[in-house]
């Protein structure tokens, strides 16, 4: 059975860190699950197809956790005893907020732009790159993880929430108008 | 159970026992049932010949006819012969009527949301139609392969929300099969096409069948089919080209919409078979007869036939741009498009579906069986039956879940496209000071508005201690299982109070209807209700004392000690015995009694293939 009290890290036997390979996260994922997942226990007893669901379960939780940088920052001040409350947490960088602003109103006025479809796109590029920018400078903080590069950490994970959910939005329009093509 | 002999070559094992296993493909129009023969997955025909059975099912004076002789009467007895009854199948009577007037049933006024129909033998639902459908395709695998079924995989598609799966399942309960998996119809395409092929890397699956449309995205890597995305509309066929062209016959041929029945579903055949001629010559000839017993004649060509169904492939091309947004990839990631279903013969939707994934869709496997081959592989595996085999599927939820909210609004709790199975825990408090009960109401849908989604079910949560209003943390656990269904179970957190949950499906069927349809289904008419939970209660002992034995003999004597094995062997000498006598209570109790003796073991293995899979992965290396 699996082990509920082993940290997703330990789960797929990766080093704890903001770091993640790709690669040997998806090809243990595959391992983990070709070993717990329901399907291996189609003709088992009622108790081995109960735990083997809670595991699969456990296991798609922890590789949707470890795959997204968003979600993996989350996780890691969480391990640090950091709680965030996504609700009511924003960054009070004033900088930060007025381009998010003008990203915001950008996005208002797209379909008055004349190719409103490659404008769109154009800003979900440039917000794609500003998440990238965070992700790099988060993968800093955690590698001593000393008590300010956490406080650091949770300002970026603020900004990259933001961005999340401008990006989010983008997107929604970006398919309404490719619906409209 | 009948059990066949069959040594596999290349198997090293012992000698396995064989276990009969089918998948099924219900489908709207046509369902096909196929099995694993001599290590190939193929469609069973019946005595003469057809492989593909008209989900049609007439219900008539002189008892329930199934398939081709039933297509043939619903042209002469349209009111008793339930036709696409997929389309109706876990949906309300409200959801029906917005599908269109153009169903020629009559449907009885009921307290319960799930529609009835008048026949001359009784009122029917739909998942009694289906159950119909199963229980002849199982008949007919069970006398093709010479005995009975261990267990069957039925295709749904990927696009069902939860409520249309359990009515699925209820069918089968129905109809006396133990369901393996509820499988994705174009995942078990993609298998069907995986297998044989070898395939790597990311592949669409593009299915238009009779009623349903499913567009997935999977990810192929070492046997493990991984659906990255899927879409779809439950309700966008090959029967909606029909429709269209038979109301452009009726323009033409100045039939009035308010035409009986039967010349109703003569132009829908009519429509059909005009269909079926264009994908072949560029131009047919029509020739209908009217309500007045007088003839019109004219003809249908390619263009004008195109014209018509554009803005539905349009719709489904629409789909599949959102999947590939889903699941993150670009046009030119897409390997290869597989198309399944009937309604891909249609010239246009093969073009049209060329031209969006820039590559020639693959059509190699007849495109109505690919479905079916795919479920009988699943099926074949899952029974046991190969095991060293290492395909998995994992398969994601196609429609956000989400709980009601203050104001009417949906909060997700589950995001479409997440891999299956899947569990999110939510909590909530009370509101007033000594409140003991909370009502939660659980959609499936992307909309804010929960008036915007589909209701599933209304959980009523009992037995809260009572507590000042705020004091209670009740921790509410939403489980999706591998064939997409949902549980739901909740605790409260200070006390750890179970909260009892009542469940109110809101377009599905209860437990307690089940069991008084399955009481009054004609076939277990004669057939006592107990010996059938002993039976079945026997088949459960069988298969524990079964999956044991196969554990101990692949590892009993690496993972347990004497003294352990000792206990175990006690264990599976107690169940033998008791599997045998004729007492339900009394086979129950050995069951769950050597689930509590043998669980150390149970875990031992579970732990130990974990560690098999994650050995050579050595955290230290890192560090």
């Amino acid at each position: 059975m699996l082990d509920f009290s082993k940290n997703y890290f330990e789960l797929f036997g990766l080093p704890v860190g903001f770091i993640v390979d790709a690669d040997s996260l998806s090809d243990r994922y595959r391992d983990l699950q070709r070993v717990i997942h329901p399907d291996r226990y189609a003709n088992a007893s009622e108790q081995e197809r109960l735990l083997s669901l809670q595991g699969a379960s456990r296991i798609n939780e922890a590789f949707a956790t470890l795959k997204d940088p968003i979600a993996r920052a989350t996780y890691l001040l969480t391990m640090h005893g950091i709680e965030m409350d996504a609700q009511k947490e924003t960054t009070s960088d004033m900088a930060f907020l007025m381009e998010q602003m003008e990203l915001r109103e950008e996005l208002e006025g797209v379909r008055n732009q004349d190719d409103p479809y490659e404008a769109v796109l154009d800003l979900r590029g440039r917000i794609n790159r500003q998440i990238k920018t965070l992700v790099g400078q988060m993968a800093v903080q955690f590698e001593n993880a000393t008590p300010d590069q956490l406080e650091d950490a949770r300002e970026i994970l603020r900004k990259m929430r933001f961005l999340q959910k401008l990006r989010t939005e983008v997107e929604s329009v970006a398919a309404d108008l490719e619906d409209e093509l | 159970m009948a059990l066949m002999q069959i040594a596999e070559p290349g198997q090293a094992q012992a000698p396995h026992q064989h276990k009969l296993a089918a998948g099924i493909d219900l489908g709207t129009t046509n369902s096909l049932v196929a099995s694993v023969r001599s290590g190939k997955a193929e469609t069973l025909p019946d005595e003469q010949g057809r492989h593909l059975l008209p989900s049609v099912v007439q219900f008539g004076e002189n008892g329930v006819v199934v398939g081709e002789a039933a297509r043939v009467a619903a042209v002469t007895d349209p009111l008793n012969t339930i036709a696409s009854a997929k389309r109706l199948i876990g949906r309300g009577v409200e959801d029906i009527k917005s599908l269109g007037n153009r169903l020629p049933y009559e449907f009885v006024q009921t307290e319960t949301a799930v529609p009835r129909i008048r026949t001359v033998a009784g009122d029917v639902t739909p998942v009694e139609v289906s159950a119909e459908i199963l229980k002849t395709l199982a008949q007919r695998a069970e006398r093709t392969l010479g005995g009975d079924l261990a267990g069957v995989v039925i295709t749904v598609p990927a696009y069902f929300d939860d409520a249309q799966r359990q009515a699925t399942k209820d069918a089968a309960k129905l109809a006396g099969l133990k369901v393996l998996r509820l499988l994705n119809e174009p995942t078990a395409a993609a298998v069907a096409y995986g297998l044989d092929k070898g395939a790597e890397g990311v592949h669409a699956i593009y299915d238009l069948g009779g009623g349903t449309f499913d567009i997935s995205i999977l990810r192929l890597n070492k046997g493990v089919f991984e659906v990255m995305s899927t879409g779809g509309d439950s309700a966008l066929g090959g029967d909606d080209f029909d429709q269209l062209v038979a109301e452009w016959i009726m323009t033409q041929a100045g039939i009035q919409d308010d035409a009986d029945h039967m010349t109703l579903r003569r132009l829908m055949q009519d429509a059909c078979s005009a269909k079926e001629g264009l994908t072949e010559a560029d131009t047919v000839p029509l020739d209908i007869e009217l309500p007045d017993g007088s003839r019109w004649q004219g003809s249908l060509d390619l263009e004008r036939f195109n014209a018509l169904i554009d803005p539905l492939i349009k719709k489904t091309l629409i789909a599949c741009r959102r999947a590939m947004r889903d699941a993150g990839v670009e046009n030119g990631e897409i390997k290869e498009v597989v198309m399944v279903g009937g309604a891909t013969r249609v010239r246009r939707v093969r073009e049209r579906v060329g031209d969006l994934f820039a590559t020639e869709p693959l059509v190699d496997i007849d495109p109505d069986r690919v479905v079916a081959a795919g479920a009988a592989i699943q099926a074949d595996i899952l029974a046991g039956n190969k095991p060293d085999d290492e395909m998995l599927l994992l398969d994601v939820i196609p429609l956000s879940l989400g709980l009601e909210t203050m104001g009417g609004l949906s909060e997700k709790i589950v995001a479409r496209n997440t891999t299956i199975p899947v569990a999110r825990a939510q909590e909530f408090t009370t509101f007033k000071d000594g409140q003991t009960a909370m009502a939660i109401h659980v959609v499936q849908g992307e909309r804010e508005l929960i008036s915007d989604c589909r209701s599933l079910a209304r959980f009523e949560l009992r037995g809260i201690p009572p507590m000042v209003a705020g004091a209670a943390r009740i921790r509410v656990t939403f489980a999706v299982d591998a064939d997409g269904l949902l549980s739901v179970s909740a605790e409260e957190q200070s006390s750890g109070v179970q909260a009892n949950i009542e469940v109110k499906p809101s377009y599905g069927l209860t437990d307690g209807e089940i069991e008084t349809m399955l009481r009054d289904s004609i076939d277990h008419a004669q057939d006592d209700m107990d010996s059938r939970n002993l039976r079945e209660q026997q088949v459960d002992a069988d298969r524990v004392i079964e999956a044991l034995e196969a554990a101990l003999a692949a590892d009993g004597d690496r993972l347990l000690n004497d003294e352990e094995r000792r206990i175990v062997d006690a264990a599976l000498a107690a169940l033998r015995e008791v599997a045998r006598s004729e007492e339900i209570s009394a086979i129950k109790e050995g069951i769950s009694a050597i689930e509590k003796t043998c669980g150390f073991y149970v875990e031992r293995r579970m732990n130990q293939s974990i560690h098999e899979a994650m050995a050579g992965h050595n955290v230290n290396e890192f560090e």
